[in-house]
This record gives structure tokens, sequence and C-alpha cells, in this order.
């Protein structure tokens, strides 16, 4: 019988958590001895959540090194884990930090690192999406166990199995590396947008920084919308990273999203495409944005924006 | 200081991709420098610029991703190194990461820089593994950078902001887009960069066996995904926002 194990961050909010709840339910299908790998502070606290969405067992490490280094202190007590219990696959979330933890551990173990992954078929396969998910690839591992694969957010819906997992406690051993020496968040205003049930997502066609105002004025007016952006838009410093959508940013599925001056590129469109119902509205009729579009408006994003700001706020009377 | 900077040539993503067989066409015309590179080299060169030293940029790939090179030598890098052979088709990551560290170890560094993840492959998991085979720290996500000392400074870009990150040299540093401005090559720059020396290698000559360089992935098969269903498509005459405004309200969330 597979071992399978599922690598999760503790923090509530974060990718690593709420997509290592996925991955979980997802695991619980597979048939197989499903347990789990939590590290950074909470996270003995956040095994709980772990073992209701189907882990048996979850091994956690509640010491502040596994968040403050780089990859090196996780990688080198997951190495030790895996040594000792030998899982066959070991499916991470697709987040920055588990990013960092899977690369290195696959120089350790010398076993195949996958990315991506939008479906796992068992201990020994996944499947991605190429071309903007145009085409499903179907992948199979070969070399040495355990098969390390980084799953992308939304791939799976999180459902709790209602079980309780037994904790195992695990140390920090030192590593050397790169060390966080200083935190800094940026306050977010409104709904987060991994949870909007609408987003309205701006792109270079929107011109001019100064023109997101359409898309927030637009946004105040429909509840729980919030404002996304293009990676091009965050590259040129329009706004700040937390807004992006895309291969690099966040991956969002809500139930309208509003993609406006937003050409289509492959990067933007794999974090979005699994939106209910899509509009784009966009100057060039050929933008590849339109082929995924239930309703596109071919049209200045300048005009047609405020104007839908006023007929929404007739249609709320 | 010797900055390594890992490139790759892809193809122009400006262009639809298309498959040959199950694996990406890479024999077009229309290849270029991943533009995700372009902020590596520049990095490199703003270093090398202030603290002196020399910039190397290394890429694996077929033979004319000796383009993606002369390019970024183009923008100034001093040399450069490819690793081409016929039995890296189709290589995975870890594959990938252990040619270039072997690579990267014959060659001497203080510091090698590459963009976060390919533009084509976005796997972005290459740097980190060849920092574990280096046995050297990992700097990622850097969207602002500076070295002073011994010290590398990073702000590493999170989900709810940035971290300020210290890393000891030597160490691996992958850049986001937007660290820098990226510097054109200048014509002098173009016929510079003809005579720069490029060491072209084999997978032997780095001392890997052909088991070392074999794929640990293999692709079953390659489908169409489930379309999505086209939808209707307007030329906006001014009642472009009352259709979307009608969406809105039968899609009940307004």
């Amino acid at each position: 019988m597979a071992k399978i194990w599922v690598y999760g961050d503790p923090a509530q909010d974060s990718t690593g958590f709420k997509t290592a709840l996925e991955i979980l339910t997802k695991a619980r299908s597979l048939g197989g001895e499903v347990e789990a790998v939590v590290f950074g502070p909470g996270s003995t606290e956040a095994a709980k959540a772990f073992g209701e969405h189907g882990a048996t067992k979850v091994f956690a490490g509640d010491d502040a090194a596994f968040h403050d280094t780089i990859g090196t202190v996780a990688a080198t007590a997951l190495h030790q884990l895996v040594t000792e219990h030998q899982p066959n696959i070991i499916l991470f979330p697709m987040s920055y930090d588990a990013r960092d933890v899977a690369s290195r551990l696959s120089a350790k173990t010398g076993s195949t690192l996958m990315s991506n992954a939008t479906d796992v078929t068992g201990a020994d396969g996944a499947k991605t999406a190429i071309f903007g998910g145009a085409q499903i690839v179907d992948v199979k591992f070969e070399g040495p166990d355990p098969k390390l694969v980084l799953i992308r957010p939304k791939s799976f819906d999180a459902e709790p199995s209602g079980g309780t997992a037994e904790v195992v406690p695990v140390s920090a051993p030192a590593a050397e590396g790169a060390k966080v020496v200083e935190r800094h968040e940026q306050a977010a205003t409104g709904p987060k947008l991994e949870d909007a049930s609408v987003i309205v997502s701006g792109g270079r066609g929107l011109q001019d920084p100064a023109n997101f105002k359409l898309l927030e004025d637009l946004a105040a007016l429909i509840p729980g919308a919030a404002v996304g952006a293009t990676r091009a838009v965050v590259d040129a410093g329009w706004v700040p990273y937390a807004m992006q959508i895309g291969q690099t940013g966040k991956t969002v599925k809500p139930k309208v999203y509003i993609a406006v001056g937003i050409s289509g590129a492959t990067q933007h469109i794999v974090g979005m495409k699994s939106s209910d119902r899509i509009i784009a509205i966009n100057k060039d009729a050929e933008a590849p944005i339109f082929q995924l579009a239930d309703l596109g408006i071919v049209g200045d994003a300048l005009k047609v924006v405020p104007k839908l700001t006023e007929e929404v706020k007739a249609r709320k009377g | 200081m010797n900055v390594l900077v890992l490139v790759k040539q892809i193809p122009d993503p400006n262009n639809p991709y298309q498959l040959a067989g199950n694996r990406l066409k890479r024999d077009g015309a229309q290849n270029v420098l991943d533009p995700g590179d372009e902020f590596g080299v520049e990095a490199a060169l703003q270093l090398t610029e202030a603290n002196g030293g020399e910039v190397t940029v290394v890429s694996m790939g077929p033979e004319t991703a000796m383009e993606a090179i002369r390019r970024a030598l183009s923008m100034g890098a001093h040399k450069g190194i490819l690793i081409s052979d016929d039995s890296l088709q189709g290589a995975d990551a870890l594959v990938t990461a252990r040619v270039l560290a072997a690579a990267i170890k014959k060659a001497g560094f203080d510091l090698v820089i590459a963009g976060v993840e390919s533009t084509d492959g976005s796997t972005g998991t290459v740097p980190g593994t060849i920092a574990e085979f280096l046995g050297v720290p990992l700097a990622s996500f850097a969207k602002h950078l500076e070295v002073k000392d011994t010290t590398l400074h990073i702000q590493r870009q999170t989900e709810k902001g940035y971290d300020d990150v210290e890393s000891p040299l030597p160490a691996v540093l992958t850049v986001t887009a937007g660290v820098n401005e990226p510097r054109y090559p200048t014509f002098k720059g173009i016929m510079q960069a003809k005579s720069k020396p490029v060491d072209q290698m084999k997978v032997a000559d780095l001392g890997l066996s052909a088991d070392e360089a074999k794929p640990t992935q293999n692709v079953n098969e390659v489908t169409p995904a489930p379309a999505r269903g086209a939808g209707e498509k307007f030329e906006d005459d001014g009642t472009g926002a009352a259709k979307v405004a009608d969406f809105l309200k039968e899609a009940k969330v307004i």
C-alpha cells in the first residue's frame, strides 16, 4: 500500500495551508496511507485541521527556524523523516516556501520533482496543464522514491472527512543558509482575492495606473468583489504584487471574473481560467482572452467601465 | 566577484506554442532569450560593475541556445558556457539542475543568478535544486538586491509583502521581473559578443554518467483539455456596459 505524504504550512491564511487541505482531500481518494508534514510556528495546532481532512498522522515542527530559513531547515528535517519513514510520494502545495523546500529535497533524495501539477493519478504519476490549460499532460515518474510533486492551488475542493491525526513532534535540525531578518506585510483592504465572489481585474489596456480607480469604483458596488491585476502591470509597478493573478501570483476561482484590458497571456490565464463565468472587455478583437470569455465586449475599457459602474448602480436600484 | 547567470532559450512567448510529439516544439526560427532571464543578466552586470569581476552566462539546451548566450554577451556578459547533448532532450528539473550544478562547480562562482522560473516551463525548482547540489544557500524571489562585503541582502517577495533576507556568499539567487530595468545591447556590444569565448560541453565532460542525465519523468500522453464553451462577443456600440450589467444580474452577483 502506497504511503502518501502531504506537506503543508500551519498559517491558516496561507496558500500552503489551504492548498494542503485540498491535496489531503484528493490523497484520501487514492487509496493508501495518508500522512502530513507541517512545519513552522503553530504546526501542532494546525495538525487538527490536517487530521480532519484525512491525515492519520501529522509530523509537526513548531520551531520558528522552519520558517525563518529559506528552505534549508525544512528540507533537512524532511529528508530525515523521509529516510526514517520512506513515503512513496510527497505532495506539496505550489507555494513559494514549499517550492524552495521541495527543490532542495529533490537533490538530497535524487528523486524526481514535478511542478504545476493539476491532478495526481497515483503514487507514480500526475497530470499538468500546459498552454494556459488547453492541453493536459499525463506524466509517469521514474527513479527512486519519494516522488515529489508541487500541486497548483484550487486543483481540488477541500472536504473534511472528520478524522483525527496522531501528532508526532519534529525538532528543527541545525542548517546553514539564507535567513529572514525582518518581515513586511502590506496592508490589504477589502475581501481577499482568493475568497472574492467577483473579481474585477486590470491589465495593460488600462493604459495608466490611475485608471485602476475605475475598477475599484466598480468593485465597491458589487458585494464580495475584489480587484486583481496581471503580471505586466505589477512588474510595471502600477499595483502591489498582492493583487497579481496568474502563474506567479494567485490562483482564483470566483463566480464571475471580469478581465479589463487584459490580452490573456498564458501566465495570467492559468490563474483564472477555472472561474465560473468570465467577462472580457478589450479593444483588440483578436485578444486570446476572448476565447475563454462567456461574454466579450470589444471596446475601450476606459469608456465601458465607467458606464458599467453606472449601469450596475441603476440595477441595484 | 565571479557571477554566473543561468539563461534559457525559449520559443518566443509572443507566438502560440506548438507541440512536436509530446514535447514543446523548439526547432522554429522564433527562439528568444527568456525575457525573465534578462533581469538576471542585468543584476549580474550591475554587481560586477560595482564590485569588479566577471559575468559568465550558462545555458543547457540545443545548439541553437548559443543565440541566447550571444544575446546575454551582447548585453555585456564576459563569457559563456553551453551544455548541449542529445541525451538531455526531455530532461526534467532534477536532471537539468544536476547538469547545471556540475558545470557551475567546474567553473567556480561567488554567486549564481537565475530568474524565478522559465517563461515556457514555469517549473521554478531548478535554482533551489542547484543550490542543494552545490551546498550553498538559496536566496529566492528577490525584488531588490544588494551585496555588502560578503553578504547578500535581498527583499524576498512573499504572499503578504516581502521579507528582508540575508545570505552569506557563495549563494544561488533568483530574481523576479521588475528587480531592475534590463539594458538593451548596443551595436558595439553586439559586435563584441561575436568574439567572446563560449565553452561548449557534453554530459561526459562534466563527469556525469548517462544514468545521471536520464529523465525521471515520461509523458504518457497529451490530450486536449475539455474546451470551455465559446461565449458571445460583441463590438461595443454603446450598449456593451449594459450587456455586462445584465450578465452580472443574471449571475446573481448584483
